[in-house]
């Protein structure tokens, strides 16, 4: 995939995400939509610039593995693999009922293209270790990317992996890291002090980004350089992201870790992502 | 269970499905009377008298109801950040100092993530640390991340540690000021948001390592804990009405078991026992009685009503609830169907 495609194009898939997912909150009438909202661009930029896959095979050994730890942000996993053509558009409507395929957490025994269970947050940045040993044992060329939350940078078990990645000289390893300064409790800042976050990361001898994360040129441009970096270390690009980007009722909402949205608010939402006021 | 994800669900030919709407859904049904965030408010109540009492959460005191306390105390409050096992080191630490911390989180993630910290830095000092626990059992749709299934299992295993499963908002607030008076570590499963209140009706008090009679009946005794209690009341009403008469022996504390109670009871008339509990069939309430039981000679009927021992779906608690046999419903007729 990569390469291949415009940035306005990877516009629209950010759009046809953020859609989605809107349509799959408006079934909950509730839910983790602001973080979906504010991660599109990055999902848009993974599933259509960066990531090696294919859709009607979504378990091909050759793939690029792109685990999410952070369970509850499946709703906006599944729209990006609504997108890819991984998943089918007309299953929006099952989100999170009983006995379908997209639970509100995401679960590798449920969803093509789920590659972990997550939703015990801390977990992904350690498995993202072991399958870059396993895939360098393998004498893959593939790449594993682990989206995590500034919240999980909290667990201690991040660390430990930020660590032994490093150690390990996992160049295969290209973490994402979602900075939207949001957490259950309120706003990351508040909740305990990560920064900073860039020296921080380098300090453990990583090679460090920090761009916007909702600004596609730049995460292209990130995406690239972690692939292309050419260090024997790991790779994270820090994504300072805006929760509900693109909706701004949704954007000025204090409280948004979780969300809910008056019945007739759905389709101002979906009018405000169609209208691109997403500026 | 291993599901196949790969073959589609058939979307079109679905009627109206239930929806998990996870994170918020209250156990209370919809005429049911409730108490809002009683652990809190609780909490705010004892800290009045006891200024040794400090809180603590991993980033979940919104969804605990220690929230309540953070807004009466700010100076009292840590936000520890999502690190559940720094969480329980603290408030070993805190202990140490001649504190009496509460440390808040979901079940899973002290049972699971913290457990090491609970048992050496807590549990084998015997220090003073009281762990309160939302989502307990099958409280959520949400799947296994976030149910805590063998929460009891793991506990049960760790000496020094009282371990409470309340079943209703007027347990949860005579529980708070009893644990704080209780020297050595306790884990208290929480109910949380607007909790129903059940026991009123009952003369009901609290009493760390008793169980208490609810309700008497010649024919079944349920031996039950936490909210499993309000559904053996519900399922005894049930089965009234078939002629059947349950009693509902009430196990607020899972350890130390009140054993005598329970002995007395289960010989009492030759009743079948039924053990029910929010929580795996495998080293809970269920396996601490029969072991009881067995060992002092009971050798009357026996069935254990629980969940089964496996990863359980996500979907929306009510049909989880049918799904797995802990609905009132679904008690009422497990029991027809075996008495
Ligand atoms: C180990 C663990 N502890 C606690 C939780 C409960 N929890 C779910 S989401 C969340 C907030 C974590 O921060 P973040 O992912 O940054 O939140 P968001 O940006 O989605 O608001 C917490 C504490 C969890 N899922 N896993
Ligand atoms: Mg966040």
């Amino acid at each position: 995939m990569t390469g291949k495609i415009s940035n306005t194009s990877l516009e629209q898939r950010a759009r046809n995400i953020r859609r989605h997912a809107l349509r799959m909150a408006e079934v909950q009438g509730q839910g983790y939509i602001a973080q979906a909202l504010g991660i599109a661009d990055v999902l848009a930029v993974s599933y259509f610039d960066g990531l090696n896959y294919r859709a009607h095979d979504p378990e091909w050994e050759g793939r690029d593995r792109f685990l999410l730890s952070i369970g509850h942000y499946a709703i906006a996993l599944y729209a990006a693999l609504i997108e890819a053509g991984i998943i089918p558009e007309d299953e929006i409507e099952t989100y999170g009922s009983d006995d379908s395929r997209l639970p509100m957490s995401g679960m590798a025994s449920y969803t093509p293209g789920m590659e972990i269970t997550g939703g015990s947050l801390g977990q992904g940045l350690s498995i993202a270790v072991g399958m870059c040993l396993g895939l360098k044992r393998k004498q893959s060329g593939s790449f594993v990317y682990n989206l995590l939350s500034d919240g999980e940078l909290d667990e201690g078990s991040t660390w430990e992996a930020a660590m032994s990645a490093a150690s390990f000289g996992l160049d295969n390893l290209i973490a994402i890291v979602d900075v939207n300064n949001m957490q259950a409790d309120g706003p990351s800042k508040g909740i305990l002090n990560f920064e900073p976050l860039h020296e921080k990361f380098a300090a453990f001898g990583w090679h460090v980004q920090r761009v916007d994360g909702n600004v596609i040129a730049d995460l292209v441009t990130a995406f690239r350089a972690a692939r292309a970096c050419g260090q024997r270390k790991p790779r994270v690009i820090i994504c300072d992201t805006k929760m509900g980007k693109g909706v701004d009722f949704l954007e000025a909402r204090e409280r948004n870790h979780f969300l809910r949205v008056e019945p007739e608010e759905w389709s101002r939402a979906l009018e405000a992502i169609n209208a691109g006021r997403a500026s | 269970m291993m599901r196949d994800k790969y073959s589609r669900p058939h979307v079109a030919a679905q009627g109206v499905r239930l929806k998990t709407s996870a994170m918020i859904a209250s156990i209370a049904g919809d005429d049911q009377p409730t108490r809002m965030a009683p652990f809190g408010t609780a909490l705010v109540e004892l800290a009045k008298s006891r200024p040794d009492v400090v809180g603590l959460s991993a980033d979940l005191a919104k969804y605990t109801d220690l929230h309540v306390f953070a807004q009466a105390h700010p100076d009292r409050f840590y936000q520890m950040g999502m690190a559940e096992q720094l969480l329980m080191g603290a408030a070993a630490g805190l202990a140490r100092e001649g504190f009496l911390p509460f440390a808040t989180t979901y079940a899973v993630f002290a049972s699971r993530r913290a457990y090491d910290f609970i048992c050496m830095a807590i549990a084998e000092e015997n220090l003073n640390v009281k762990i309160a626990c939302a989502l307990p059992g099958l409280t959520t749709g949400y799947g296994p991340s976030h149910q805590a299934t063998e929460d009891l299992a793991i506990f049960r295993g760790l000496p020094n540690l009282t371990i409470i499963d309340p079943c209703d908002a007027l347990e949860i607030e005579q529980a708070v000021p009893a644990v704080a008076e209780h020297q050595g570590p306790v884990y208290m499963r929480l109910l949380r948001g607007k909790v129903p209140l059940v026991l009123d009706k009952y003369d009901y008090r609290f009493e760390i390592g008793k169980a208490k009679l609810l309700r008497d009946g010649s024919d079944v005794l349920f031996i039950s804990s936490g909210l499993m209690t309000m559904r053996a009341l519900e399922a005894a009403a049930e089965l009234e009405r078939s002629g059947t008469r349950a009693a509902v022996l009430h196990v607020g504390t899972i350890k130390p078991l009140d054993t005598e109670t329970i002995l007395n009871e289960a010989m009492r008339g030759g009743r079948a026992v039924v053990v029910a509990e929010n929580h795996t069939v495998v080293g809970g309430l269920g396996e601490a009685v029969a072991r009881h039981l067995v060992l002092n000679g009971f050798s009357g009927r026996f069935h254990h009503i629980g969940l089964p021992d496996a990863f359980l779906d996500a979907g929306a608690l009510p049909t989880l609830h049918d799904r797995y046999g802990i609905s009132s419903q679904r008690m009422a007729e497990t029991i027809r169907n075996w008495l």
